[in-house]
């Protein structure tokens, strides 16, 4: 409901501001154009691939790499995936509500999360390239455990709280 | 672009091991971004407008030089409620060092812009629910405190 109301009156100001000329929301809507167009350009393919990915690939396999008798490797895994994730988090999450529903369990879900917004491999080189490959390395050694920690952390307490992924609070 | 040939091919694939499985793959596809695309729009729209007040022109007015703590806490807000693509951001972050931003407010900016979503927060919050959102782009933003920290002690 709220959203209908927040997306009608948003588009309601961006035809006034058309009609009228009126700049910002001209500027604004430029803007919603501009990232649209980028969104398209990731969001059909990347689901289309979370959707193979469903049919595809067997829970087992996921419970046993990333699920709770994973060892260590889990996390490695994680972040090779994360490193190869195209977009942002809005390509990322709907990927970790996959892994979810495979089995993953929730340290592994969040690493992943937390890497892929940190680790992605043609972010970094851009990084590095403007920033120094020392800059790169200091933030990616400092980032990746934290990283892994506190989603360890995270997940002990999901687990206390009867965390389900998916469901609203 | 290469994403779209990486799905086709993948797509095509899949359809002559398993026509099937496929036609499943798909209708999978299009229920899930049928169910996500509201939240998206609304994520559209934060972006639009928070990139209408914080324009690349106006982070390197506030992030360009000042003081070291001002200017990190300054770039954790800029960089926890704007939304760039790499090859915007780190161009900008390259500018704001020729113009005398320190690179702790550097790496402030930067990990804040990876790590934290305000405005993608309508998208994570669907699936991870209002708690945990919130509490993940906490830790998000308690790294990037780190990392700008670390950064300060080896430049």
């Amino acid at each position: 409901m709220l959203k209908k109301i927040i997306i009608s009156v948003y588009f309601l100001f961006i035809i006034t501001s058309l009609l009228i000329g009126y700049q910002p929301g001209l500027e604004v809507g430029l803007n919603l154009v501009d990232f649209a167009k980028n969104m398209l350009k990731i969001l059909p393919p990347a689901f289309i691939l979370i959707g193979l990915f469903e049919v595809w690939v067997k829970k087992e396999t996921i419970e046993k790499h990333l699920g709770e008798n994973s060892s260590f490797m889990g996390f490695v895994w994680a972040i090779i995936l994360a490193g190869t994730t195209v977009g942002g988090i809005y390509v990322a999450i709907p990927i970790s509500y996959s892994l979810y529903k495979k089995g993953a369990r929730y340290s592994v879900i969040f690493t992943y999360l937390g890497a892929s917004a940190i680790c992605r491999v043609p972010m970094t080189i851009f990084e590095a390239t403007f920033l120094g490959i020392k800059f790169s390395l200091i933030r990616l050694l400092t980032s990746i455990p934290l990283v892994i920690l506190s989603s360890i952390l995270l997940e002990k307490f999901l687990i206390k709280i009867d965390y389900k992924m998916g469901q609203k609070d | 672009m290469i994403i779209y040939l990486i799905a086709g091919i993948a797509l095509i694939i899949s359809y002559l091991i398993d026509k099937k499985k496929t036609i499943n793959a798909l209708k999978l596809t299009y229920h899930k971004l049928k169910k996500i695309l509201p939240s998206f729009i609304i994520m559209l729209i934060f972006v639009s407008i928070a990139f209408y007040f914080v324009s690349a022109d106006t982070i390197t007015k506030y992030l360009g030089n000042g003081s070291q703590i001002y200017g990190m806490f300054l770039a954790f807000f800029f960089g926890s409620i704007s939304i760039m693509p790499g090859f915007i951001a780190f161009p900008l972050a390259g500018v704001l060092l020729e113009n005398g931003a320190s690179y702790i407010v550097i790496a402030a900016f930067t990990t804040t812009l990876m790590m934290v979503g305000v405005v993608t927060f309508p998208v994570e919050k669907e699936y991870l629910g209002t708690k945990v959102s919130l509490i993940r782009n906490t830790i998000g933003l308690l790294i990037a405190l780190t990392v700008s920290i670390i950064i300060g002690v080896f430049y």
